[in-house]
């Protein structure tokens, strides 16, 4: 990677990339064609499964599972990656950040295939925050301009919020289960059902799914994320990244799913974002940000599918799925395309370009055929199994099929929008005087998808076989219950079909006065995104407060908060933890008593003294008292030590004071004082009861015992030192060493400029 | 501001002193002693010149710069780890080339190996640091005096 | 002597943190030497104490018993050594930052966090 890195950056500094920038494009039609590999044994019941021991005490691993959910997304973002790589290698071909496009893309793109192939909780969590960060790094592309600085971080922190609220979820049901496999959580979707902490671990996974996937509340952030490069928008916002919400609602339907809170949650948050997201996309004359909004109509027609919990739903929402993939990412490519050829994507700044980019014109009307739900489209299949879905569901299903009839009749208005009026029935205009069809490494990617709703819409056979069964049957556990077919027969969906046609002729028609009507509306709406920026005010006003109040660059203060945190805690422990007060008499012995003496004297005389002089050897009296307690007591190296140390000490203090002025009066200070008691009586009354545990010897007994027969030493304390904890002293003496250096080079810094 | 006595029995007390803290550095292994505590007494020992004759009479009577001492001392350090490591394949093992012990368990021979090697660079880690501490202290104290006093 | 030292280690910290809250440089010091004696002497204490016997295993014997632990001793003899490396660092950051900055009031010294105009 580095080595790539390194090559890269060598050659973006020439106008125009080499053959190089392909290299991604092929490397991940060569991974696609891996994974296709897979398709026959898994449609026909096999899982692969592949686990990489990460953590093994805690049962973490890099675990794999290739079902037919996993599969068919890695197929989705390995063949998209493939087109979009190709496209954008060609879209920035002489800009000189193609090297960090592409290998930012690269990384979410492994991002993106590790989430949905992990089969451990953990795992997916980190791959998850891996899609989040680098979809962070695409967003604020154009990092020079502030719009899209702004833009990545609102994507970046409300999924951010998401994920952290998913791995809290996340690590309630391993707690609960046992274990992080997925694949062993979903066979336990009983227990967590019945458990009293399903509602908070669905809240918190929902949260981090509603998030990624901009379901309502979360829906602002990925308009805002349209501030990206087209190449970039397509391949996150169609097939990948905001998928990745529903992919996990999916892929944990068999642990969570089918309860009323999941029914009564998905349902109307689904049903109410798609009406939002589709009334909104009319509101777009930004192509770009027009297909945005019926992203989200997208994701939460899976997400309201995925809520009413039948097998019939769920082969909609799977269906709907590849649907779905394929027109968005074709028709972001193609927006991409008019703006390269004809210099804009507003739409009345560029119209009647039919004559004069004729392929643009095709590639478009194919995908948008298929966002419409045309028939022979694939996204003729997928209103119908809809519609299907609809009449079977448990609940509300008037309501279920009324709303996706209206979001479906408004997405094609919005696919009128965006295949004729650009292209047909006005005089050409555009920005670019000669608008003309873009090159081959453009238009190949959405040609191909497009072409690919046409194809999967002519033999739904194949596609339901080869993916969507599966995939159901990775939901549901249960095979599919239905197969996919261009002709269903004269029924309730094939009517609804028609009355959605109807209707949305009806809305293209109407589309300018909607759309006049909606911009005036615009400002006295509520907006979700003012809470967002609300709240971000909020949280910077509290840092703000909460810094200044800790962090006000006193040093004095700073240590009352430190000590005083410090005797909290001490006190803290003595109440709850189990401290025994051993029966202690006083000392009879004169020795003790004068030492002690000596000691206190010796600390009130530094407390009281205005003489630097008087301090400093009183200072030496407690050190030197401190030592003759360690004589007495037996430890004589110590004791040695602390003397030595002593005199140093005050070696070092007489030299440097000489020079400071003198320290002034010191006015005694009760807040400090009452601190300070608060904290010495902690550290008293601990001391006490920890003299009143039961010490455990081993070690102690074991030097005593070893010292001389494996270390050929009989100063125990020398040979624990230099030999029994020879690593510690290493550490001690480099720590000396550096302290050395630090004060050294401290004393000498600026000695230069004094001069 | 010297003052002779001082100044004349340190003349005496030095070698003194560092005898006395390479004694306690050498039976440290055995008895009270070892190689903290004589890099602190020769170190003391130091500070006692500086005191008395100043700054560049200990920087002689040191002879070799402070901080190449205790570079000196950490490499000892590092060696006698390293030749633990390659004799008996663990980092900083103790190894005694010069000692037998018999069938009793008593040790014969010359009580030098790693470990005493260890000790020495921890001698000479505490007397270099805390002397080239001491000196650039002195240094700058004196300088800055002779600033003020311009 | 064990509740002595326990008087004795909880002076210390009193005394050594009150020092150190003055914001004075010299006082901190003093302060910062004082709890450095206070935590040798609760780890001292915590092993135990034994009048008189240190743990020097005889000339001619292989083992020992029933004599100060040596364990706490190892500890506190290589804090003093480091514990003197701090004081002297303090000791002579201290000395610089009045060379430079011309004050001993540590809450003058407000080079790495200025006092921003607005707040505070």
């Amino acid at each position: 990677m580095g080595a790539l890195a390194e090559g890269i950056s060598v050659t973006t500094t020439q106008a125009g990339a080499g053959p190089w920038r392909l290299i991604p494009a092929a490397a991940a039609a060569a991974a696609t064609l891996w994974f296709a590999g897979f398709v026959g044994p898994v449609s026909h019941g096999e899982i692969p499964e592949y686990v990489l021991p990460w953590v093994p005490m805690l049962g973490i691993d890099f675990a794999f599972r290739l079902d037919g959910l996993s599969l068919a997304f890695a197929l989705l973002i390995c063949g998209i990656g493939a087109l979009v790589f190709l496209y954008a290698a060609t879209y920035f071909r002489s800009d000189r950040r193609l090297g960090s496009l592409l290998l930012t893309l690269i990384a979410f793109a492994i991002s993106m295939l590790g989430l949905t192939v992990a089969d451990d909780a953990v795992t997916l969590f980190v791959f998850w925050e891996g899609t989040t960060v680098t979809s962070w790094l695409l967003v604020g592309f154009d990092h020079e301009r502030e719009k899209s600085r702004a833009a990545a971080l609102q994507a970046l922190l409300v999924t951010g919020m998401g994920g952290l609220a998913l791995l809290a979820g996340l690590l309630i049901m391993g707690g609960m289960a046992g274990t992080y496999r997925l694949s062993e959580m979903n066979a336990m979707g009983e227990m967590f059902r019945a458990s009293g902490l399903y509602p908070l671990i669905f809240v918190l996974v929902m949260l981090g799914c509603f998030t990624k996937s901009a379901q309502w509340p979360f829906q602002f952030w990925l308009p805002g994320a349209m501030a990206a490069p087209t190449p970039v928008s397509a391949y996150l916002h169609s097939a990948t990244m905001v998928k990745a919400g529903v992919y996990l609602m999916a892929r944990l339907t068999p642990a969570l799913g089918g309860t009323d809170l999941w029914i009564w949650t998905l349902v109307p948050v689904g049903a109410f974002t798609m009406i939002l997201a589709s009334v909104w996309a009319m509101r777009q004359t930004d192509l770009k940000l027009m297909l945005a909004f019926t992203t989200i109509m997208g994701l939460s027609v899976i997400t309201m599918l995925l809520g009413v919990s039948t097998p019939e739903a769920a082969v909609a929402a799977m269906t709907f799925l590849l649907v779905h993939a394929f027109y968005k990412a074709g028709l972001f490519l193609s927006v991409g395309m008019i703006e390269k050829g004809a210099g804009s994507r507003q739409y009345p700044e560029v119209a009647g370009l039919a004559a004069a980019m004729p392929l643009t014109t095709t590639v478009i009307a194919l995908a948008a055929l298929s966002m419409a739900g045309a028939p022979p489209f694939f996204g003729f299949i997928g209103k119908e199994v809809i519609y299907e879905a609809a009449g079977h569901a448990p609940v509300l299903p008037l309501f279920v099929a009324g709303t996706a009839l209206v979001a479906n009749a408004l997405m094609i208005g919005c696919a009128g929008m965006v295949a004729i009026r650009p292209f047909f029935f006005r005089p050409r205009r555009s920005p670019r005087d000669m608008p003309a069809d873009p090159g081959w490494g453009l238009w190949l990617g959405p040609a191909i998808l497009a072409a690919l709703g046409l194809f999967c819409g002519l033999f739904p056979g194949t596609v339901d076989h080869a993916l969507v069964a599966p995939m159901v049957h990775a939901v549901t556990g249960a095979e599919s219950p239905a197969h996919l077919a261009l002709w269903h027969g004269i029924g309730a969906p094939l009517i609804l079909s028609l009355v959605t046609f109807a209707l949305g002729g009806c809305l293209y028609l109407l589309l300018d006065p909607i759309r006049d009507r909606l911009a005036a509306a615009e400002p006295s709406l509520p907006r979700t995104e003012a809470w967002y920026d609300a709240a971000l005010v909020g949280v910077a006003a509290i840092a703000g407060a909460l810094t200044g109040a800790l962090q006000n660059g006193r040093m004095t203060s700073y240590l009352r908060w430190t000590f005083l945190t410090l005797g909290a805690l001490i006190w803290l422990a003595l109440f709850v933890g189990h401290g025994t007060w051993p029966a202690f008499t006083l000392s009879r012995e004169i020795m003790d008593w004068a030492i002690f003496v000596i000691i206190v004297v010796s600390i009130v005389m530094v407390l009281r003294t205005h003489s630097r002089l008087t301090a400093i050897t009183a200072l030496g009296g407690v050190g030197s008292g401190i030592a003759i307690i360690f004589v007495l007591y037996g430890a004589i190296d110590v004791a040695m030590t602390q003397l030595f140390v002593e005199i140093l000490v005050v070696i070092f203090l007489a030299i440097a004071m000489v020079r400071l002025p003198p320290t002034g009066a010191m006015p005694f200070k009760v807040g400090n004082a009452l601190v300070a008691a608060v904290l010495g009586l902690g550290v008293f009354v601990v001391q006490l009861s920890v003299l009143g545990t039961d010490l455990d010897l081993f070690m102690t007994v074991f030097f005593e015992q070893s010292s001389v027969p494996s270390a050929l030493g009989h100063n125990i304390v020398n040979v624990i030192l230099v030999d029994f904890r020879g690593f510690d002293t290493m550490g001690e003496i480099s720590v000396v060493v550096i302290a050395g250096v630090a004060s050294i080079a401290a004393l000498r810094a600026g000695r230069r400029t004094l001069r | 501001m010297k003052s002779l006595i001082l100044s004349t029995c340190t003349r005496m007390l030095m070698p003194l002193i560092l005898i006395l803290s390479v004694f306690v550095f050498w039976r440290g292994h055995n008895e009270p002693g070892g190689g903290f505590i004589g890099g602190l007494l020769a170190a003391t020992a130091f500070a006692l010149v500086e005191k008395a004759e100043g700054l560049e009479a200990a920087k002689r009577a040191l002879r070799f710069r402070p901080q190449s001492i205790a570079a000196f001392g950490l490499g000892c350090a590092l060696v006698s780890g390293v030749w633990g490591g390659l004799q008996y394949g663990y980092f900083l093992k103790g190894v005694w080339p010069f000692i037998t012990i018999d069938a009793e368990g008593n040790k014969h021979g010359l009580p030098f190996g790693s470990i005493f090697l260890f000790d020495l660079g921890v001698y000479f880690v505490v007397l270099g640091t805390v002397c080239g501490i001491l000196f650039a202290l002195e240094d700058v104290v004196s300088r800055e005096a002779d600033v003020e006093e311009d | 002597m064990e509740l002595l030292l326990a008087i004795l280690a909880g002076s210390l910290v009193a005394a050594g943190s009150y020092l150190m809250m003055s914001g004075k440089t010299l006082p901190y010091l003093f302060g910062l030497t004082m709890i450095s004696n206070a935590a040798n002497l609760i780890i001292f204490a915590s092993g135990r104490l034994t009048f008189g016997k240190p743990p020097l295993v005889p000339e001619h014997d292989k083992t020992i018993a029933d004599v100060s632990n040596a364990l706490p001793q190892a500890l506190i003899l290589t804090a003093i050594v480091i514990g003197f490396g701090l004081l002297v660092f303090a000791l002579t950051l201290s000395y610089r930052s009045y060379y430079v900055l011309k004050t001993i009031e540590m809450d003058d010294m407000r080079e790495a966090e200025p006092i921003a105009e607005g707040n505070s």
